[in-house]
């Protein structure tokens, strides 16, 4: 890619763009004055295309593409700039002349498809309310189009599920109801809001495969917001990087891993995590580099890490034949159980329902001292479940948990929080916000721990005990008089992860602990974990089910589905040289950019 | 549907028992004497304790409770001593009255308060939105007597468009022949025009005085449960959808946004029913709220013990109708049911 032809691409089509937004300045008012969210965007979409705006949160790259629908909140508003489609202008265009647009022009397929279903109504009424709005059928044909619809986005067995709720379908199956719905009218421009976030990595594959499919066949152009690099860079043509509202790199999408041009740019293709790269790599580069010599200084010197993983042979933590069961309340059963059911893609016979549903099938494993086990698999293999176990939070079916050689599955979940190996095991939670309490200050969430458990201490001594935790985890001290709402993602993360280590425990639980992050942050999160392990010889068990995140972090690596442990070894070879079959097809799903 | 039915019937026996004990001991409790009461001021002391001994109250609780109890079972609630009359005949006559009353306020408050709710929410922050909150808190915050006052003397005594608030018929005119207890009903099914016309005239003020009571939480609950539908994901998709401001208002977002609606409905009403005693008062009508409270008064244990229980029932009747309201609206609820 020579750099002549990267620049070039900005400008590239030559006819006039489908979509073509200019100088697109959008200000929020707030308690606090307006608030530019978006300033002074272009962005062209030529006929056919599909790009990629690419960027973290609040970037403004959802509010770029809610402005070009005109479907801002009541607080938002154009402006600035001008965005033309298809040689409409959208800022000037009265409100009737816009509602012919979406559905029948554009469309918008959105993030989460389970909250962006009408919950009470049939999803075929849903798709047939769009098509008799745009008098793409009447009456009498409503009901057929709306099924050949859904057959078109591969609903299996179209005519029943034209009757179902969206909580009676799948997450993935939810997103392909949505997609009939912004395909129904055979729109000219599809606009999909981080269409896969939240998805598994095999139903991200299948419905993105579905979306260029369709797309492709119908000569559509795309829109496709995501925060991921990579995913990006593989299905895209272009990519435009915003960085806090404004566009700082328009390229092709070979020429954005290979030559990113804007240092912003540069810094989130470090932080994608991907193939052949170590935790520092994902820094940016001096940071990174002083990392890694850090950690190699301190491999050299002998640190805490290499001499805990040898001081014992005895493994930490072992499970044997760990089992889950829970009733089966009834075929059609009910909430989280039944997301449970149809995720596993199993339906119950209605025949001969079995009792119960296990949603752990015997599993066993360790952790060694100072080691890291990764637990990977899609949403109801039953990782969470097990880590739940291991934590002790909800109670055993049957099977031991071996925790330094006692069997702590024996003691009841309700008991176990009294007793003092509750300080041996700690969590790190999934959402950084949600697991806070927000009348809680960063000190005494941190806190928290040592006064339920810890050692008496003074409320001098345990300020300092905060500040020295703070200091850990690089929470600037100033932050720790600060309440949840004032403390941005990764900052949360870190009182998170202070709060789990403030009783030096030997096993930590990591709940797929950046998830809820931005990659910038989520990078500096997996160097802090990694460094804090060194630091303090402890043992992580890393659930996830980000497999380019668990090559990162994680000594060893478990794969489970359905309940089942499908694989197990040392990280290099099951991510390498996959044995099992369901191991290739997760890593085969991940999108792979254009090197 | 039919089985949640009865499995709702079900759980609501121990609740219904749980209202006979403590609305027994709870009479039981009660300051005053009733023999001394009935025996008058000037009775002797043999006097008062034959009447004590009539009323069987005498014999130690249990036993007072297990004939309590017994006599219940056979639709027996007593006899108010007061008046001689027996309790479940006067209740059976009296509780239609303070339904269609306590009904069409409700109704009339619906009607008005939902698709002011509605506006209030489609346009947060307009003048339309303050005027919403204003009349409602307004609405609220008169006592109902204040309010049913100022209504008779604006209509009745002022301008005279309205009947004398003197129950719920003008003396000219005779009941309707009994099949629901409600006048409007009977005297459409006795084909009986000028009846209804008669009782819906009677009806008008102390509806209203009920209805605007009623407004500001049903009012106030449908703009919020609004709000929050209004801002959810789902109608995004649906604008996204280019679907009309009318689909989006009603189809979408109401549908949604009626279970919470429901709910305060049911808690409205069954507060209207039973606390309505003072409109009952300042109209004249004959309900079951001023036949409670008289009774109270009189230390009089057997009208109150029914009208608390039948208070009770019709509570466990208007949340199995919610129930199943809820089912109808919401799939959701049908299957874990």
């Amino acid at each position: 890619m020579t750099a002549a032809t990267a620049a070039a691409i900005p400008n590239a089509p030559a006819e006039i763009p489908l979509l073509d937004v200019r100088d697109l300045t959008v200000e929020f008012s707030t308690r606090r004055g307006t608030v530019e969210a978006v300033k002074h965007v272009d962005v062209t979409v030529g006929k056919g295309e599909t790009v990629a705006i690419v960027g973290e949160s609040g970037s403004g790259k959802s509010v770029t593409s809610y402005a070009v629908m005109r479907i801002l909140d009541r607080a938002g508003r154009i402006a600035d700039g001008t965005i033309t489609f298809g040689g409409v202008d959208v800022g000037k265009a009265s409100e009737r002349e816009m509602r012919d647009l979406r559905g029948r022009e554009i469309s918008m397929i959105f993030q989460n498809p389970r909250t962006a279903l009408n919950p009470i109504r049939k999803v075929g009424h849903q798709i047939e309310d769009v098509l008799r709005q745009h008098a793409q059928a009447g009456a009498d044909d409503a009901k057929s189009k709306a099924v050949a619809i859904l057959e078109q986005v591969r609903i299996a067995r179209p005519d029943e599920r034209y009757h179902a709720y969206p909580f009676e379908l799948s997450g993935g199956m939810c997103q392909r109801v949505v997609i009939a719905l912004a395909l129904a009218c055979r729109p000219q421009l599809l606009i999909a809001d981080e269409p896969t976030t939240g998805l598994d990595v095999t139903t991200q594959k299948t419905v993105m495969d579905l979306v260029v499919e369709l797309t492709r066949e119908r000569g559509m152009s795309t829109i496709l917001i995501t925060h991921d690099l990579g995913l990006a860079a593989a299905y895209c043509d272009r990519v435009v990087v915003m960085e806090k509202g404004r566009v700082v790199e328009t390229a092709n999408s070979h020429a954005i891993f290979s030559a990113p041009s804007h240092p912003y740019t540069r810094k989130l293709v470090r932080a994608t995590p991907r193939l052949g790269v170590t935790l520092s790599d994902l820094l940016p580069e001096e940071e990174g580099a002083a990392r890694t010599a850090a950690r190699t200084s301190s491999r050299a010197n002998g640190a805490n890490g290499a001499s805990h993983t040898t001081s014992s042979d005895k493994p930490l933590l072992v499970v044997e034949g760990l089992v889950k069961e829970y009733p089966r309340k009834d075929v059609s059963g009910g909430g989280g159980l039944k997301a449970i059911f149809k995720r596993n893609g199993a339906a119950p016979a209605p025949d001969a329902p079995p009792p119960v549903f296990r949603a752990v099938d015997g599993i066993s494993f360790a952790v060694q001292r100072g080691e890291s086990v990764g637990l990977v698999g899609e949403s109801g293999c039953g990782k969470s479940t097990t880590s739940t176990m291991v934590m002790r939070l909800i109670d055993k079916s049957g099977g031991k948990i071996l925790f330094d050689g006692e069997d702590i599955g024996a003691i009841p979940a309700r008991q176990f929080a009294r007793l003092p190996h509750r300080k041996r095991i700690q969590m790190v939670f999934q959402d950084p916000t949600e697991s806070l309490n927000p009348r809680f200050t960063a000190a005494r969430a941190i806190a928290d721990p040592i006064l339920r458990m810890g050692a008496s201490m003074s409320s001098k001594e345990l300020r300092m005990r905060c500040e020295e935790l703070a200091t850990l985890v690089g929470l600037p001290l100033e932050f720790l008089d600060r309440f949840p709402h004032q403390l941005s993602g990764g900052q949360k993360a870190r009182v998170g992860i202070a709060r789990a280590i403030a009783l030096k425990p030997d096993l930590v639980i990591l709940d797929e602990p950046t998830a809820a992050l931005d990659v910038s942050v989520q990078a500096v999160v997996l160097n802090l974990l990694q460094d804090l392990k060194e630091q303090l010889g402890m043992s992580y068990l890393f659930v996830s089910h980000d497999l380019n995140v668990v090559r990162l972090l994680c000594d060893r690596v478990i794969v489970m589905q359905a309940g089942r442990i499908v694989e197990e070894g040392p990280t290099e070879q099951v991510l390498g040289a996959p044995a099992a079959a369901y191991t290739r097809e997760l890593l085969s799903a991940i999108p792979h950019p254009p090197l | 549907m039919l089985g949640m039915v009865l499995k709702r019937l079900m759980l609501a026996i121990p609740s219904l028992i749980g209202v006979v004990i403590v609305t027994f001991l709870l009479t039981r409790a009660l300051p005053g004497d009733p023999a001394a009461y009935f025996a008058g001021p000037a009775a002797t002391q043999e006097a008062v304790d034959q009447i004590r001994k009539q009323l069987g109250l005498d014999q130690p609780l249990p036993q007072q409770f297990v004939r309590y109890v017994k006599d219940l079972a056979r639709g027996d609630m007593g006899v108010a001593l007061t008046t001689g009359q027996p309790v479940a005949a006067e209740i059976m006559s009296r509780l239609p009255a303070s339904a269609e009353l306590t009904l069409l306020g409700l109704i009339v408050s619906v009607l008005i308060a939902v698709p002011l709710g509605i506006l209030a929410a489609t346009n947060p922050g307009s003048l339309l939105d303050h005027t919403c909150r204003i009349v409602t808190t307004a609405g609220v915050s008169l006592p109902v007597f204040f309010t049913g006052l100022l209504l008779v003397y604006f209509f009745y005594y002022l301008l005279g468009v309205a009947p004398a608030p003197l129950g719920r018929l003008d003396v000219y005119f005779s009941a309707p022949p009994q099949v629901t207890g409600f006048y409007l009903i009977d005297s459409l099914i006795a084909r009986d025009g000028e009846t209804f016309v008669a009782s819906l005239k009677q009806l008008i003020l102390p509806a209203a005085t009920l209805a605007i009571f009623a407004l500001a939480p049903i009012a106030r609950m449908t703009r919020a449960s609004m709000l929050a539908v209004l801002g959810s994901e789902f109608v995004r998709t649906a604008k996204a959808s280019g679907l009309s401001p009318s689909t989006v208002v009603v189809t979408y977002a109401f549908r949604n946004a009626m279970l919470p609606v429901i709910t305060t409905l049911g808690m409205v009403f069954s507060f209207l029913l039973g606390a309505n005693v003072l409109v009952e008062k300042v109209f004249a009508w004959p309900g079951i709220g001023s036949y409670a409270v008289e009774a109270l008064i009189a230390s009089d244990f057997a009208p109150v013990q029914g009208f608390v229980l039948t208070m009770a029932v019709m509570y466990v009747v208007l949340n199995l109708l919610i129930d199943i309201l809820y089912g109808l609206i919401d799939p959701r609820v049908r299957i874990e049911a």
